[in-house]
């Protein structure tokens, strides 16, 4: 404002000064914080797997164990449990097999759009399920997929859905054939078992419940 | 707007550029709209398309459509104003011509392979030829360089001319919040096989876009356009101005963390992303009552005879208004809806992000960028007072009901999806379906596809406004002075 100054409310100058301390301040509050999780969100080493130190996104080799999803009292929701050794398509993989074939997952998971029908980590499109904890899912645990595909582990049915996805369909809504080789079917399906044991801070809440939620309900049919 | 490539009144190149922008802009938007349509139409028949053109190809063209119309409006808006803030014409334009060429080669060779090609094989090429896969953002490698060049050549023009002419304070927030704006474009461009560490990097040209960057840029064209239109005095706007820029990036920087709360990242965002996101509404309430206070005070000052001039553009001034009331209704009410985490874990992932969504994109930019493509019109023409017609009225009835219609529907689809798939059954296939199948659900899309259509028939609207409205009004403005005399 021109002239005397009556009130630094009116100022121009003050109002530009604030805005510029607030944004920095912002800024700085952010980077910092930024460092913070870095840190925490840094995949975690096959040795912190088997000494048992849990990390929120742990090592690729995760996929040589069973996980579960549980809840945790003290944290107050359900939270990824890694548990005993379990073959994963038959065998034990490597460190470097086992980030070989994340990284060769989560390509294919990019190159194949998926995230525009489903969600990732609760992002994504709301036209397909969330596949967060899709390898816990009940449906491929309770026998209803391994039936349908024809074959005896969760793993081996997944492949063989991702490679065929149409014809084995479930609902009038499908997943489309994307052009899934056999090698890619099994890097996705061990992108989504890593996915699984990543702490999400609860979400998607009450999915371990989900089973027996499902049984006997009306889901106001 | 097409007819103006004949009508061209603007005094400098920067200004005819623009228009070449919004021409893009409008037709991108029409795809954007066609691709919605194809989407809608799949969640209520299935089979539609299938295996020849499915949801994930449709809904990556809506989203890519909508963030580059968007940016190009942008631009275009930019381009626009500069000479008028700085006073001279925009410094290397020459350059600045040829990178839109450059540029909407670029898009229209994106667009084809989106299309005809669709996904690739699980390897880099993928990734740096054909999509990257990665919502909003998936251009591939190659074009993520060229839009970085072009951006840096529009930079060059707009910061060049800043130095050069004169230095408003709209023009300083400009030149800040673009550099800002661009440079968080890069946080985009890299891959790691860590989905959390990817989805936080994501989020930082997502959020820090549309949350923060976009927003001030939004609060900038609003004072252009109110001084333009109305004859705002400019310390007021610009004092306003200031006050928005603080509290956008105040809230809107460490909102951020409302995205953080279960993509693996630690729970103090759960606290973090909570208080700043709830304080985002805030600043466009702000802006809401900036807008209208201004024009219900120029607007009085004018019919008393004592200074400016009342509204010399009906409808610009009229998306400006319907922008201030959308971004507080879409962004605001919509977005904090299901800020909290409380809430936010059974509405994360569901139709209530995508009701939200659809307000937000639409009131916090469509119409302001509208807006800016009627002042580009009335420019074209040299048009001293610029009224609606029929067909604007239309246009803005059936978009604005339309969009409005469409997250009504939406947002019950969440609900319903909150109340059975996630709260009932704890998420998962099963639920997921259950909830799909329900006719609560079906109903809602039943409606938002009808809705769509509205607002698709708002749109042929609009066009046929634009393309025409400039001819219509000069002649009559013509007729008048020929009357005078």
């Amino acid at each position: 404002m021109s002239g005397k100054k009556v009130s630094v409310w009116t100022s121009i100058t003050f109002w530009r000064r604030s805005a510029a301390w607030v944004t920095g301040t912002a800024t700085v509050l952010l980077m910092w914080l930024t460092f913070n999780t870095m840190g925490q969100i840094a995949m975690g080493s096959d040795e912190d797997l088997q000494n048992g130190v849990t990390k929120r996104i742990p090592a690729p080799t995760v996929i040589n164990y069973k996980i579960d999803y549980k809840m945790d009292e003290k944290r107050g929701h359900e939270v990824p449990v890694i548990g005993e050794k379990q073959p994963f398509f038959g065998k034990e993989w490597s460190a470097e097999e086992a980030a070989e074939l994340l990284r060769h997952g989560k390509l294919t998971q990019q190159a194949k759009n998926c995230m525009n029908c489903h969600t990732l980590l609760g992002n994504g499109a709301y036209y397909a399920p969330d596949l967060t904890k899709a390898w816990l899912d009940p449906k491929w645990n309770d026998g209803t997929m391994t039936g349908i595909t024809g074959k005896d582990t969760v793993e081996e049915a997944m492949a063989e859905f991702l490679m065929h996805p149409s014809q084995y369909p479930t609902h009038e809504r499908m997943m489309p054939d994307l052009g899934i080789t056999r090698e890619e079917a099994v890097a996705l399906v061990a992108f989504l078992k890593h996915m699984s044991a990543i702490d999400t801070n609860g979400f998607p809440r009450n999915f371990s419940q989900s089973a027996k939620r499902l049984e006997g309900g009306t889901h106001a049919r | 707007m097409l007819a103006s490539i004949k009508s061209n009144e603007f005094k400098y190149e920067s200004q005819k550029l623009a228009m070449n922008y919004f021409r893009v802009a409008i037709v991108l938007f029409g795809a954007q709209l066609l691709m919605g349509l194809i989407a809608a139409i799949q969640f209520l028949y299935p089979s539609f398309l299938f295996e020849v053109f499915d949801f994930n190809v449709a809904r990556m063209v809506h989203i890519n459509a909508l963030v580059v119309w968007m940016l190009y409006a942008m631009i275009g808006s930019v381009y626009m104003l500069l000479p008028d803030e700085t006073g001279i014409e925009a410094v290397g334009i020459k350059l600045g011509k040829l990178a839109f060429w450059v540029l909407t080669a670029a898009v229209a060779v994106v667009v084809l392979v989106y299309i005809f090609v669709q996904v690739g094989p699980g390897n880099e090429a993928t990734i740096w030829l054909i999509n990257e896969g990665r919502e909003y953002i998936e251009a591939p490698r190659w074009a993520d360089i060229g839009i970085v060049v072009v951006v840096l050549v529009f930079y060059y023009n707009v910061f060049a001319t800043y130095t050069k002419g004169n230095r408003t304070g709209i023009m300083t927030v400009l030149v800040a919040d673009l550099f800002a704006l661009a440079g968080l474009y890069l946080c985009g461009m890299f891959f790691t096989d860590n989905i959390s560490m990817d989805q936080y990097w994501w989020w930082w040209v997502i959020h820090l876009w549309v949350e923060a960057t976009w927003e001030v840029f939004v609060g900038s064209l609003a004072a252009y356009g109110l001084i333009k239109i109305l004859g705002a005095k400019r310390e007021i706007v610009e004092m306003w101005l200031w006050i928005e820029v603080l509290m956008l990036f105040g809230s809107g920087i460490l909102g951020l963390g409302h995205h953080y709360f279960w993509i693996g990242t630690p729970e103090y965002w759960w606290e973090i992303g909570a208080l700043f996101s709830a304080l985002e509404p805030v600043p466009l309430v702000a802006m809401f009552v900036h807008v209208l206070y201004d024009w219900g005070k120029e607007q009085g000052h004018a019919e008393a005879g004592q200074q400016g001039h009342a509204v010399n553009n009906t409808p610009a001034m009229a998306w400006i208004a319907i922008n201030a009331f959308g971004n507080f209704l879409g962004a605001g009410i919509w977005g904090f809806f299901h800020t909290l985490p409380q809430v936010n874990i059974y509405t994360h992932g569901t139709q209530f992000t995508a009701a939200h969504g659809h307000l937000a994109f639409f009131g916090a930019y469509a119409t302001i960028l509208i807006g800016m493509m009627y002042l580009g019109v009335q420019g074209a023409y040299g048009i001293k007072k610029m009224t609606m017609t029929f067909k604007t009225k239309m246009a803005i009835g059936l978009i604005v009901f339309g969009v409005l219609g469409m997250t009504v529907s939406l947002t019950v689809a969440g609900y319903e999806q909150v109340l059975v798939e996630r709260a009932d059954l704890g998420g998962g296939w099963d639920a997921y379906f259950i909830a799909q199948e329900l006719p609560w659900y079906l109903q809602a899309q039943g409606w938002r596809l009808t809705m769509g259509l509205v607002t698709f028939t708002g749109f042929l609207f609009l066009v046929a406004d634009l393309l025409t409205i400039g001819k219509t009004e000069a002649a009559k403005e013509e007729e008048v002075q020929a009357a005078a005399a």
